[in-house]
Order: C-alpha cells, then sequence, then structure tokens
C-alpha cells in the first residue's frame, strides 16, 4: 500500500484494527470497542457502537447518559464526560502526547466524532454521521484533519434520501386516505424515534403521539436534554384500544409485528428507516407505508463531506465499502477500507 | 385525470399494500376513474397479458452504463438486486426532473403508442427522454412495463376477482371472467365495458382460445390416512410438460399451462392431432418419445424453446401427447363444454372419441384403480422405480370433480416420488432478488472427487435458492459472510466448511458442467451445521444414481 510520506509517523502506524475494534497504541484507547477494554473512546450510545463493562470512557455528556440508561449507572469505573471542542490530553506521562477531542457528528443525540492528534497528525473518526438537517441533536461539523474515517453504511448512488418533510407528508397523505386504520410507525428507540416525533411537529401535526413502552425511557431522556416533543402517551396508559384508530403509534421495529401490535385496530405498518428506499426491504419488513428516514449519510452527501474535509487519507469502517473506494479513487484521495465487522450492517439504522 | 403518473402511483400502492381487500379498493377505484384505454392496458400490464416488450433490458443496461459510471452501477445492481429499482434510483436525473416540470405527463396508451411505433433504434433515445422527466417510482414503472416484469403482487387470478367485484352486475362470477379471459385482447375495452354494463358481453366461441386449467396440490400424509379410495381415480404422473389441445375448423393450438402456444415448436405433434380430425379442448402431457417406450425429460428439454425445430430433431427426438382429460368436445356451434361434468363422465366422454385414435406417440392415460394408503404407496414406489425416471408419481382424481379452473381443495392431488438426497459443500454464495434482495440466498455447490493429480477437490454440481426458510435465510447470509474468502464480482467464495443436504428430482449426465452431471430442481433441504464437510458425499455416489 502506498502511503502518504507528508504524514509522520503515519497513522498506520500507530493505529490498528484488532478484534476488539480500532486501537490507538500510544494512548491505549479503543474507540467504540465491542468488548470490554481497559480505556474506551465512545462515538455515540448506539447498542454496536457503546458496550458496558470498560474500566474508562470518554463520550459526551449525552452518550454517557445513554449509556447509564442502558448498562446501569456504573456501567464504567471511570466515565468522563467531554465538551464539544474540548481537548484532552490522554496521555499526559508520555513524552509524546494523545490529544483527543469532540466535535458534532449529527447521527443522534450526543453523537462526536473522535478526533486524535499525535505528534501533529490528526485523525478523524466520524462514526455514524449525517449532513441532512435534524431537529434532534447539533449539526455535523467538518474538522480539518490528514486521516478522515467514515462509515459507508449507505454507500451507493442509488441512495438519494429526501427531505424528512415529504416523507411526514406522505403518513399524513395516509392517515387522510385511510382515517380508521392505526399508523403504527417503526422507529429505532434511540435517535429514529424521536427524529419522526419532532419531524412531525415541525410539519405541523401537534395531536398526541402515542409510544410503545420500549421508547418511553429514552424520550424522556432527550426531554431532560431540552428537546420539546410535545404530547406524547404510553399506548399502556390507553384505556380504549379502539381510540387509536386514525392516530400515530411509534414503536420499535421489533413490535411491529410482535403479537403487541395486534391489539391496536386496522394496522398500517409504516417503517422509518433509510432502506426504506429500496422496495425488496420493505417487503422484507412487512411495512405498506415504507418512511425513508436515515441517520446515516445518503451517496451525495458522503461524496459532499469527503471533498468538503479533503483528507489525505479516507478509511472507511463498514458498510459499502467497494463503492466508496471507487468513488475515492476518481476524486483522488488515497482509500483503505478497514472491513470491520461486528457493526450492525444492515439491521440497526 | 388519468395519466402515467397516476398508473405508477397505482403500481406504488398495490405493490406496498398487503390485504386483498386493501388491493381491491385501489384497483377497482382506479378502474371507476380511468378512462378506456388506459385502465384496459393497467389490467394487461398487471395480469401479463401485455405482450409487448418496448425494450430489452439490455437495451436499459447499455443505456444507463453510457450515462453512470459502469462500476458504481454494478455494485448498485448486485446490492439492490434488481435492474429496474437501480436504473430508477441512479438515473442521474435530480436536474433534469425540475427542467422538464411543464411538459405535459403522457398517459399510458400515449407510452404503450410511442414505444410499439418506434423504430429500434430511437428506442434508446426515447427511453432516455422519458427517465430525464420522471421520477425514480415512474421510473421503476417504466422500465418494469416496458421489460415485461410487471409483478407488484397482483396475480392473473387476482385481477380476475377483481373484475369480478368491479362487475356492476352482481351476478357476474370470476368464472364468467375466466371463460370470456382468453377470447378478449387488450386493452379489454368490450370485457370492460361489459363490466359497468354498458356493451353486451362479448362473443368468443369461434376464437382458438386458452382455457384455464385446473392444478393439483401435494397430498399430505394426513390426506392419504382419510381417503376414501373408491371414490378416487389413480393416474401415473408422468414427467412431461402440461398442455392444452384446441382444434376447432379454425385450427389448432397448444398451449402450455400458463396459456402461451407453443404449437409452432411442436409440428410433429400438431400434424398427429390434424389427422386424427378430433375437434375439442383437451388436457394432457407433451412428451418426448423413443421407439418403444416414452423418454424422459431431459429428451424432451431438448425439443422445449426451438422456434422452429429442424427435421433432424424432430426425428431424434418425436414428441407426443399423452391425453388424460376433456374440457370441451366438438367444433364451433356444436361445441359442447364438459367442464359442469364430474370427471368420470368427462372420462367415458373422451376415451370414446379418443380411443380409436390412438397409437404410439397419441395415447390416454390409463385409468388406476387403488384400493388403499399402502396400495398407494407401493404402486408409486414399483412405478417410479420401474420407469426410470419417466414417471415421477401418482395422479390422484376425485371421481365426482368438476373441471375447475385453477387449484381447488381437495379435488385433485399429486402424489410424487421422495425426492433424491446428496450431502453437498457450499462453494459459492450470491446476493437474491426480489424479495430476498441483499441476502446471499444463491449458493453453488460441490461434491468431492478425485482430479488428474490424485487430489481431493470439489467439484460444483448445481445451484439453488428455495428450500430453507427466512430464517435459515438470515442464518446462512450470516455465515457466508463471516466465511468469505473470496470474491469475483458479485460472487463470494467461502470456506468450504458447510454441508448442505440438497434435494432433486433427477440427475443427468451434462457437458456444460465441469462435474459432468446436472441436477433437476435442486432445493436445499437441510442445513447440516453439524456435518464435516469432508464427510460429505463423493461425486461418484452422484453419479451412480443417473436413471439408465
Amino acid at each position: 500500500m502506498t502511503t502518504d510520506t507528508r504524514l509522520n509517523p503515519h497513522p498506520d502506524t500507530w493505529i490498528e484494527v484488532c478484534r476488539a475494534g480500532i486501537y490507538c497504541i500510544p494512548a491505549d484507547a479503543y474507540i467504540d470497542p465491542m468488548q470490554p477494554v481497559a480505556r474506551a473512546l465512545i462515538t455515540h450510545g448506539h447498542a454496536d457502537h457503546a458496550r458496558g463493562g470498560h474500566e474508562s470512557v470518554w463520550a459526551t455528556v449525552e452518550t454517557i447518559n445513554i449509556m447509564q440508561q442502558r448498562y446501569g449507572i456504573e456501567h464504567a469505573v471511570v466515565q468522563t464526560a467531554v465538551a464539544i471542542g474540548e481537548e484532552i490530553n490522554l496521555t499526559p506521562e508520555a513524552e509524546y502526547p494523545v490529544l483527543m477531542s469532540l466535535y458534532p457528528a449529527g447521527h443522534i443525540l450526543g453523537s462526536a466524532q473522535i478526533k486524535l492528534t499525535y505528534q501533529g497528525v490528526s485523525i478523524v473518526f466520524a462514526g455514524d454521521y449525517k449532513r441532512t438537517p435534524d431537529p434532534s441533536c447539533p449539526a455535523f461539523m467538518p474538522i480539518d484533519c490528514d486521516v478522515f474515517v467514515t462509515e459507508a453504511t449507505f454507500a451507493l448512488p442509488v441512495f438519494n434520501h429526501p427531505p424528512i418533510q415529504d416523507e411526514m407528508h406522505k403518513l399524513m397523505v395516509s392517515l387522510a386516505r385511510f382515517p380508521e386504520r392505526c399508523h403504527l410507525v417503526g422507529a429505532y428507540a434511540l435517535g429514529k424515534c424521536q427524529r419522526v416525533i419532532l419531524g412531525l411537529r415541525q410539519y405541523g401535526y401537534h395531536k398526541p403521539i402515542y409510544l410503545h413502552g420500549a421508547l418511553l425511557k429514552l424520550c424522556q431522556t432527550y426531554r431532560d436534554f431540552g428537546y420539546d416533543l410535545g404530547e406524547c402517551i404510553a399506548v399502556s396508559d390507553v384505556a380504549d384500544y379502539n381510540t387509536l384508530a386514525g392516530e400515530i403509534v411509534i414503536a420499535p421495529p421489533s413490535a411491529l409485528t410482535d403479537r403487541w401490535s395486534r391489539k391496536l385496530p386496522d394496522v398500517l405498518t409504516c417503517m422509518a428507516s433509510g432502506w426504506m428506499q429500496i422496495r425488496a426491504r420493505t417487503k422484507q419488513k412487512r411495512a405498506e407505508l415504507p418512511l425513508i428516514i436515515s441517520d446515516h449519510c445518503d451517496w451525495q452527501e458522503l461524496l459532499d463531506t469527503l471533498d468538503e474535509i479533503c483528507p489525505a487519507e479516507v478509511w472507511i469502517t463498514h458498510g459499502r465499502e467497494d463503492a466508496l473506494m471507487h468513488a475515492c479513487g476518481k476524486m483522488d484521495i488515497h482509500a483503505r477500507a478497514l472491513r470491520l465487522i461486528g457493526y450492525e450492517d444492515e439491521s440497526n439504522e | 385525470m388519468s395519466n402515467f403518473a397516476d398508473f405508477s402511483t397505482l403500481l406504488d400502492s398495490l405493490y406496498y399494500t398487503s390485504s386483498t381487500k386493501a388491493k381491491t379498493r385501489l384497483l377497482c377505484e382506479y378502474l371507476a376513474r380511468t378512462p378506456d384505454p388506459d385502465r384496459g392496458w393497467a389490467i394487461a400490464a398487471l395480469s401479463g397479458t401485455l405482450q409487448l416488450e418496448f425494450f430489452t433490458r439490455s437495451t436499459v443496461k447499455n443505456l444507463m452504463l453510457a450515462h453512470c459510471d459502469p462500476v458504481l452501477f454494478s455494485l448498485s445492481y448486485d446490492y439492490v438486486g434488481e435492474m429496474s429499482e437501480t436504473v430508477a434510483h441512479m438515473w442521474p436525473g435530480r436536474d433534469t426532473i425540475e427542467a422538464n416540470i411543464d411538459q405535459p405527463m403522457p398517459t399510458l396508451n400515449d407510452i404503450i403508442i410511442e414505444f410499439s411505433t418506434t423504430p429500434k433504434k430511437a428506442i434508446p433515445t426515447c427511453l432516455a427522454g422519458y427517465l430525464d422527466r420522471f421520477t425514480p417510482s415512474q421510473r421503476w414503472a417504466l422500465v418494469k412495463l416496458g421489460t415485461r416484469g410487471l409483478r407488484v403482487g397482483v396475480s392473473a387470478r387476482l385481477v380476475k376477482n377483481i373484475l369480478a367485484e368491479f362487475a356492476s352486475n352482481p351476478t357476474i362470477q370470476v368464472s364468467d371472467i375466466e371463460t370470456l379471459w382468453h377470447g378478449v385482447a387488450p386493452p379489454y375495452t368490450e370485457l370492460l365495458t361489459w363490466l359497468e354494463g354498458k356493451s353486451p358481453k362479448p362473443d368468443v366461441t369461434d376464437r382458438i382460445v386458452f382455457h384455464s386449467v385446473m392444478l393439483a396440490h401435494p397430498v399430505t400424509d394426513d390426506e392419504l390416512d382419510l381417503m376414501d379410495f373408491s371414490q378416487w381415480q389413480g393416474e401415473y404422473k408422468y414427467d412431461g410438460i402440461r398442455v392444452q389441445m384446441v382444434a376447432s375448423s379454425q385450427g389448432i393450438g397448444m398451449f402450455s399451462r400458463t396459456g402461451d402456444d407453443i404449437a409452432h415448436s411442436f409440428p410433429d405433434v400438431i400434424e398427429l392431432w390434424q389427422n386424427t380430425g378430433i375437434h375439442g379442448v383437451f388436457d394432457g402431457e407433451l412428451l418426448a418419445f423413443t421407439e418403444d417406450d416414452i423418454a424422459t425429460f431431459n429428451q424432451l428439454q431438448q425439443r422445449l424453446n426451438k422456434k422452429k425445430p429442424t427435421k433432424k430433431l424432430m426425428n431424434d427426438i418425436p414428441c407426443g401427447l399423452i391425453i388424460y382429460d376433456c374440457i370441451a368436445l366438438g367444433s364451433d356451434a356444436q361445441r359442447r363444454s364438459l367442464v359442469e361434468l364430474p370427471l368420470s363422465e368427462r372420462h367415458k366422454l373422451f376415451t370414446e372419441v379418443m380411443t380409436p385414435v390412438t397409437q404410439h406417440r397419441l395415447r390416454l392415460s390409463p385409468p388406476l384403480v387403488i384400493d388403499s394408503k399402502d396400495h398407494c404407496i407401493r404402486l408409486r414406489d414399483e412405478v417410479c422405480e420401474q420407469s426410470g425416471q419417466r414417471i415421477e408419481g401418482l395422479m390422484l382424481k376425485r371421481k365426482a370433480s368438476l373441471y375447475v379452473p385453477g387449484r381447488p381443495k381437495g379435488q385433485w392431488v399429486k402424489f410424487k416420488r421422495d425426492p433424491m438426497l446428496i450431502d453437498a459443500v457450499i462453494m459459492y454464495a450470491q446476493r437474491g432478488h426480489g424479495k430476498r434482495s441483499s441476502f446471499y440466498s444463491d449458493y453453488t455447490f460441490g461434491c468431492w472427487a478425485t482430479n488428474d493429480a490424485g487430489e481431493r477437490v470439489i467439484l460444483p454440481i448445481g445451484k439453488a435458492y428455495s428450500g430453507f426458510t427466512d430464517a435459515e435465510l438470515h442464518e446462512i447470509d450470516k455465515w457466508v459472510r463471516k466465511n468469505t474468502i473470496g470474491r469475483f464480482g458479485p460472487v463470494k467464495e467461502v470456506a468450504k466448511e458447510l454441508v448442505f443436504e440438497v434435494a432433486f428430482d433427477a440427475v443427468h449426465y451434462s457437458k456444460r458442467h465441469k462435474s459432468g452431471v446436472a441436477l433437476r430442481f435442486p432445493r436445499i433441504h437441510r442445513i447440516r451445521w453439524d456435518k464435516p464437510a469432508n464427510e460429505a458425499d463423493e461425486l461418484e455416489t452422484l453419479v451412480g444414481m443417473i436413471a439408465q
């Protein structure tokens, strides 16, 4: 592999990919490790990136809060909340320190890019990110760096995610057309659910939105951090389920075809996910109304981001890396696929 | 408002709607608000009777390759698993849609006329023009329509049911539509206006048309237990092609079970029938024959899909018929429909007419008397064993069964021989299409052999993409991703570690495969997570299973 000689020491020599995840040798720290480790830097709270049982954890205050909810208050012995833009020295005793700072990734509440600088060479791990405006988290901030580590979840030119208002419009049209049917929207508990709620509020939908029990806690977390979700009611608090005809109920995707949903009146299944752009995916999820709402960049956003940051090298973590590698080649950016295993590739979006 | 956008919206809603009731409502609403001929073209497109192919898949592909990065196209196509949808999303038309916003939207009829009258050379330009103007959904509809690949979860059967529902006169049944169906042609104006009560019933009696056929269910063990065999007629289940002979003063047609006229491929059979002078509609099996017996399906296969067979081919592999039922007897005004008679009566009538003309290549299927479940199993095993794969089991037909198109419950059942089984090792995997898009669901597998250098190798024997449940598919998909050792374009080579028990109907020699054998209808029977690959079967074992 040809490497850029301007980068010295080249991140190849101090960052390695191992079973537990991406490892920074001089900092003795992993980024989003899959297994319990001594020192972990976490980009965001989704379960395939944030796990419990580490000794020390660095993350945004929101991510630490989410991890405490999921894995217990004492999910790690030492939990360091890092403010956006604050510079932390991960190795105060070392001759050459590794400096870390966090910047918004625009993926979900608390999601951050991790920037590491070692002997003047910088690498940014974007984690999962997107560029479309999202009222449920601060926008992605492009950061100057030598190596940019990107995801490639939707890295194919067939992915062109529409504005969320278009999708909210589809939902409203369907509600008007089938006023007798309960519109059950499948959305992941962390991020997608709150984005759908805020998207509906922005569209001008101010009726109560009904929630599956598994979504309540995280919605409360968003409220605690100052997001106004409007009136939300737990489905379990509804006395007569028939009153949910013509209402919007949000549930985790696993509950869509579960026994739980059978108690709802004449369900019309909607699914909120970036994958819904592909017809067969909608069929596989047995959704009748696909809502193309993604937490990740679509193809053009990925290309625009690389163009904007213009790093010396791009490393690709997971997803459709072949296509992005090809595109980098055409943009004359040196690219490398890390072929990480373990990130939820297809289902958890 | 009726135009192509409306049609594309209809397809989208039908595609995503799962309940039959909701689909019926959607299509009836469309038929009511859409004028002729657009609505009739839509019916034809949905039921697969639109015989026009506007452009081939390769035209679309070439057009696409000229407009975008070929590497990205191939990666996208591999991922999406479907050409039309890949084109719909990838066509570089974000700005051109805006630019063309003032152009009037064509009707479905405009599109059909334009594509069927445009010279072949100009088709790509014409297609590109529409792709520029259309939204992704409309592009998808156009490419699907133009390549005759429209599948939106609405079968021809369902279309007929919905048409019966659409009829203003409640006495019109789906069977009325069934009888007319193959006598009327797209855009079905005479049919639709009749259904609305605005015109008389179309008269189709003298047309050479296909009549929908009656099909059988596979029989379950429980059903065999409960059967009163005195009420059932047995027959051999020949391993050929189901055909319907339609003969009248107008001519002779031979239709496949899906209604395609295949007479041109079998002039020898048509001549055979011509010589009998018999008119009517007959149900039977098309088979290849040897000098003194019927031949295997493998032989017949060499006659299929030949637009114009050579004399030599017809001499080498002559074909003929075994007749087992009759839908109508006589010609034109004298034609008598037998569908309302029980099988026992129909059988008596056509046996009387046909017996004088039977010969080596034109036979009647002999009815078998079966008295018990044990007898039935014994007979099936004997006949499958002795016929060397020429007979693949038994048919059991209720003697009182009327001739009901479709697959009515409890009337005709098939009792096939148990499949042959072999343990093979998965070698390669490829992503599936349609419902299985993006899952690794197409597998190539092989058996052990010793090569010229004396080494133990696995040689591919076939490919299968069915037989497993969705849950199993997800597990194999995961296994494939974790055990990939190489890639050839869309094909992943996997570690030779997982054994499939593969079921198949027959095996024969084949020059096309490196292993020298080919399987008929292979499917995954069981996944042997427990079995080490070195205990999979030898190629030799498989060769030993070839019928002599």
